[in-house]
């Protein structure tokens, strides 16, 4: 053994550095192809369902402890969790009654208007993998794929607002991107009165950053963000998080406000997957969003004066 | 010999599956940037063990596994290892005569020269770089050298890996 491989060794060496060229050479060429295309989804996602073993195998513990969590439970605890969600049931069926009216409500009016009506999305609810993927970025995995029927651009929300999105689809497992990346950016608006910004993840843990508010802007802490539904990736409406701090600095022409995200980031195991609506074209945009860029529009035009 | 050899090539296998579950295990967000290289620390092992089976080759493909699992930009960490298994592999000779602690400092810049190139590309995609963030897995990945270092020579030994 301490013999043998002195040999080779000499005749190897330049094999050695033409491979490395050769591998080198073969990492750009898939690095700049993969950035600049989509040609190699395909490949990424037969890649992915090779390695989704490695998933499950990491996951499993997790998805052992609460199996048990759920199936070793006492008759008695079940009876009374079953209860309080029946109850919890009775509440939301009666609450969802009056919305049901309001939509139809809304709807007529919208037609009143020549508006176009508002379509329902729909819904998948997806189970997130407990992996860890890249630490400078923020993703999730999720246990649901195309096969399921989870395309690229879904949008990723929890009961207490928007996560995410899908960016990444192989046939059981997909990835979505949180809207706390670095490299996310997320149309919103101020609920209280309608003015529109840009959300960009920060790369941080629940922290948001609005990019480009002039200093003179009314905003407040505790404001709350809803999706604005621009861009047409992100269904409209949903919510976003609450402005925590706001630094105005008159030195600089813009106000550095950061937004702490509603929905639970990284710690649900369950999310619902929104279709993203298919929006028609300009028209319809225009027409739709007439009445709230008023409200936005002139609160913006104050204090640009 | 033939048997002998493939038993060696299964311990290799088995040992890169337990480092991509390491390199994949959930870890709470703050103790994520301090995740040892896994993968790395074992290429270079045995880059250094037995350079004439595990090399600039095996190297790519451990990267491109890591950059699936990772939902990277897919070349990123093939690209990173494969130059890191070419210079344990050109080196394997002066840093397997060091004493383990020694070996330690090489693998510190060699995981570093790894996080580079990772952080290299990801500038040039356009990526926010973070600070000095990216070194901490370098820091890890020295002091946890000697036991991975220790369990893997034992491992190797077992199974006759040569």
């Amino acid at each position: 053994m301490i013999i043998k491989p002195a040999q080779p060794l000499f005749v190897r060496h330049p094999s050695a550095k033409a491979r490395l060229i050769v591998f080198v050479l073969l990492s750009l060429v898939l690095m700049i192809s993969d950035h600049y295309g989509k040609y190699l989804d395909t490949a990424r996602g037969a890649l992915l369902a090779v390695v989704l073993p490695l998933r499950y195998a990491v996951d499993l513990p997790v998805r052992i402890v609460s199996w048990a969590g759920t199936n070793l439970v006492s008759h008695s605890s079940l009876i009374a969790e079953n209860d309080r969600l029946h109850r919890q049931h009775f509440l939301d069926r009666t609450q969802l009654g009056k919305l049901a009216d309001l939509e139809a409500e809304n709807n007529r009016l919208r037609k009143l208007l020549g508006t176009s009506e508002k379509v329902r999305e729909q819904g998948l609810i997806a189970g997130l993998m407990a992996v860890d993927m890249d630490p400078f970025s923020r993703r999730v995995v999720l246990d649901k794929g195309a096969r399921d029927g989870v395309a690229p651009g879904y949008s990723l929300i929890d009961t207490e607002g928007i996560m995410g999105q899908v960016v990444e689809v192989g046939l059981f497992s997909s990835t979505a991107l949180l809207i706390t990346d670095p490299s996310h950016a997320l149309p919103v608006q101020i609920n209280r009165n309608g003015f529109r910004s840009i959300a960009l993840g920060t790369g941080i843990q629940d922290l948001l950053e609005l990019s480009h508010i002039p200093n003179s802007v009314e905003i407040h802490i505790g404001d709350t963000l809803v999706t604005s539904g621009l861009g047409g990736r992100f269904p409209a409406g949903y919510p976003v998080g609450t402005v925590t701090s706001i630094e105005r600095n008159n030195s600089q022409s813009f106000a550095k406000i950061l937004v702490k995200p509603n929905a639970q980031l990284e710690r649900n195991r369950e999310v619902l997957l929104v279709n993203p609506v298919p929006r028609t074209p300009v028209k319809d945009t225009l027409a739709e969003d007439t009445p709230t860029e008023d409200a936005g529009e002139t609160k913006m035009a104050i204090p640009e004066i | 010999m033939s048997f002998a050899k493939h038993n060696g090539g299964w311990t290799i296998a088995i040992s890169f599956l337990i480092a991509f579950l390491l390199a994949e295990l959930p870890l709470p967000v703050w103790a994520a940037i301090w995740r040892p290289a896994w993968v790395a620390m074992v290429l270079i092992y045995w880059c250094l063990a037995i350079p004439e089976r595990v090399g600039v080759g095996i190297g790519w493909l451990a990267g491109l596994t890591l950059d699936v699992l990772g939902g990277n930009l897919l070349g990123q960490h093939a690209l990173g290892l494969c130059i890191l298994a070419f210079i344990a592999g050109r080196f394997h000779q002066p840093i397997r005569v060091l004493p383990i602690w020694q070996q330690g400092i090489g693998i510190f810049w060699l995981i570093t020269l790894y996080q580079l190139v990772i952080l290299w590309t990801n500038g040039i995609q356009g990526r926010p770089i973070p600070n000095w963030a990216y070194l901490s897995s370098a820091l890890t990945s020295t002091m946890l050298w000697p036991w991975v270092f220790v369990v893997l020579r034992d491992m190797r030994r077992k199974y006759r890996v040569t």
